[in-house]
């Protein structure tokens, strides 16, 4: 594993970050693929099959899947993006402040540009692992209907990198750590609850439906719903994708220029 | 070990020629090769902050090259400008013969940098953090283990292979950071208050290892507030003083051009009585600095001096009679001392 990284890295300079990265979670790897079916069990087993059998008894489908079918995606896309938050705000302080590594690594060759694109790299590549375990214990609960299911992966990363990217960028700039349990409250939480994760949208007051629909991950969730289910068009894709892609480039261009200010003013 | 420092010897002797035009022309003519730093009339503007201002030097192939000056004189700002880790306002700069606005990962791919603060890597073991140093410059996995074979041994460190970061002492961690900036084998490595916060055994050990990088041939920067530190350890250095140069020699030319040969301190149980006895000073020694807590004669000869103090019936709670330091040329050329 590490040695074919290595030989990528060499060809592309941003990716000896990951590198670093990858090698402490290397030494942790059996932990993160226990939690990382231990999370969709937990979700999928306590909403999915507890709360959907409720809701399949009451009025026996969501937009005329079984509740378990309609939420997996949903959660999928949401716990991935729960989890590249955390990975965005206290790590980029843990590198820019108070351990200073990004420093330290802006010191060598890597450009602050390329320091800021190797750590989002990594939560890419953390989330991707994340939701590909997620998917195989959701197809093996009959969550997944249909074979285009394998494109949720690449769906949830997307979305999940849609919001960190710029939040990347936004811790950046912080001085203090006071803001970041306050994003996650007002922020996570929330579209956590009401981008269409565990309900459809428009169940939602006529003015928060809106509000929902330009949130990165309610795009995450049409997506990755619309591959498990096997149900959403090409064009309708073709946005989402293209929402959630100006995000990432957003955050970039954001995230590019707040490294460059920290670490080399 | 003798292994490893040869190689530096033949890495600090690359046969490549200085790039002239990477410095605008400071108009005095002066080209040489054997510069691997070249400042003319560099300055840093922070907002409308002055930190640098128009600073002229020159550091040589395998010198080791001096800042000197109290805190926030300017010192970790050129640093940093050579480091190619904050950009210059104005004048000119090459390092390695070439110019840091564009250049910048080529010229950080030749540089140790051992930074003020530690930014060890404290997720990491020993081993690991010079392993991962050496893949941020894409160095292959087999060249970084041996080489930090050796740099573990240079760093005295081989016993803490395996140990995390933070349990090691502070010596321990400055060790490990000049290991960790030798290992993509620099041509150049800048030490940013090296000793800064360290106890004497461990100021005097890493001493001890800078010197022999030094003997190998390694060209070292440095910038202290400690004017101990600059005697031991320069050939040349600047005094620096509110972003701008003030003086520039090895440190016996700067004594001997801004001060005399020997300084006698006196001392005095209160300030009342220091300050009574300085109007019967007038006159001796080459200048008399008073200080807050003492008198400064400064002199050619001290034994005569303290002579004649003890024969006019001068008699403070104590008299040192000691040769010049850099701490004087300070003074002397600033009106204060270091660490004011």
């Amino acid at each position: 594993m590490s040695d074919t990284f290595t030989t990528l890295a060499d060809a592309v300079p941003l990716l000896r970050v990951t590198e670093r990265e990858v090698r402490i979670w290397r030494r942790f790897w059996h932990t993160a693929v226990l939690s990382g079916v231990l999370i969709p069990l937990l979700f999928l087993g306590a909403l999915g099959i507890g709360l959907g059998s409720l809701v399949d008894d009451n009025q026996r489908s969501v937009q005329g899947l079984e509740y378990l079918v309609f939420v997996a995606p949903g959660i999928l896309a949401a716990t991935a993006l729960q989890s590249s938050s955390g990975d965005s705000l206290w790590p980029i302080m843990v590198g820019l402040k108070w351990m200073r590594t990004f420093h330290a690594a802006a010191a060598t060759p890597l450009t602050p540009g390329q320091v800021y694109g190797g750590y989002v790299a990594w939560i890419g590549l953390r989330i991707m692992f994340n939701c590909a375990l997620f998917l195989m214990v959701a197809a093996l609960l009959g969550a997944v209907p249909s074979p285009w299911g394998v494109l949720a992966v690449p769906a949830a990363t997307l979305g999940a990198l849609a919001f960190a990217a710029p939040l990347c960028a936004f811790s950046a700039v912080q001085d203090t750590d006071i803001p970041f349990p306050i994003v996650f409250r007002l922020v996570v939480v929330p579209m956590f609850l009401f981008s269409g994760t565990f309900f459809p949208v428009d169940q939602l007051p006529n003015w928060l439906e809106p509000v929902a629909r330009i949130t990165p991950l309610w795009h995450a969730v049409e997506l990755c719903r619309g591959a498990t289910t096997g149900s959403l068009g090409l064009a309708a894709a073709l946005v989402h994708i293209g929402f959630l892609s100006a995000c990432i480039a957003a955050g970039c261009w954001y995230g590019v220029r707040a490294f460059r200010d920290k670490l080399a003013p | 070990m003798s292994r490893l420092l040869g190689k530096f010897v033949m890495m600090s002797l690359p046969d490549r020629p200085l790039r002239d035009d990477a410095v605008s022309p400071g108009g005095d003519g002066e080209r040489d090769d054997s510069l691997l730093v070249r400042a003319k009339a560099l300055t840093k503007r922070f907002d409308d902050q002055l930190a640098v201002d128009g600073v002229d030097f020159g550091v040589r192939r395998g010198e080791v090259f001096g800042f000197l000056g109290p805190n926030g004189a300017g010192k970790t700002t050129i640093m940093r400008m050579i480091a190619c880790v904050s950009p210059i306002s104005d004048g000119g700069l090459s390092v390695l013969g070439m110019d840091p606005r564009h250049d910048g990962p080529a010229i950080r791919g030749r540089l140790g940098i051992v930074p003020q603060e530690d930014n060890l890597d404290t997720e990491l073991t020993v081993w690991d953090n010079l392993v991962v140093y050496g893949r941020y410059f894409g160095l292959p996995l087999a060249l970084i283990r041996e080489r930090a074979t050796e740099l573990l041994a240079f760093a005295r460190l081989d016993e803490r292979r395996d140990s995390r970061v933070d349990p090691l002492s502070g010596g321990m961690k400055r060790r490990l950071t000049i290991a960790r900036a030798l290992i993509n084998r620099p041509d150049l490595v800048l030490l940013d208050e090296p000793t800064t916060g360290l106890d004497p055994q461990a100021r005097h050990l890493l001493w001890e290892r800078l010197y022999r990088l030094k003997r190998e041939g390694v060209t070292l920067v440095l910038t202290t507030h400690y004017m101990d530190e600059a005697e031991q350890l320069c050939d040349r250095l600047v005094i620096m003083d509110e972003a701008r140069i003030v003086a520039e020699g090895s440190p016996r030319q700067l004594i001997e051009r801004h001060s005399t040969r020997e300084v006698v301190e006196l001392r005095f149980a209160t300030h009342e009585e220091q300050e009574a006895l300085l109007p019967r000073l007038a006159g001796h020694g080459e200048r008399i600095e008073p200080l807050g807590d003492r008198i400064l004669i400064y002199t050619q000869q001290g034994d005569e001096t303290a002579a004649w103090l003890s024969g006019q019936g001068i008699h403070p709670d104590s008299v040192l009679v000691r040769r010049s330091s850099l701490e004087d040329v300070f003074l002397l050329l600033t009106g204060r001392t270091l660490d004011e």
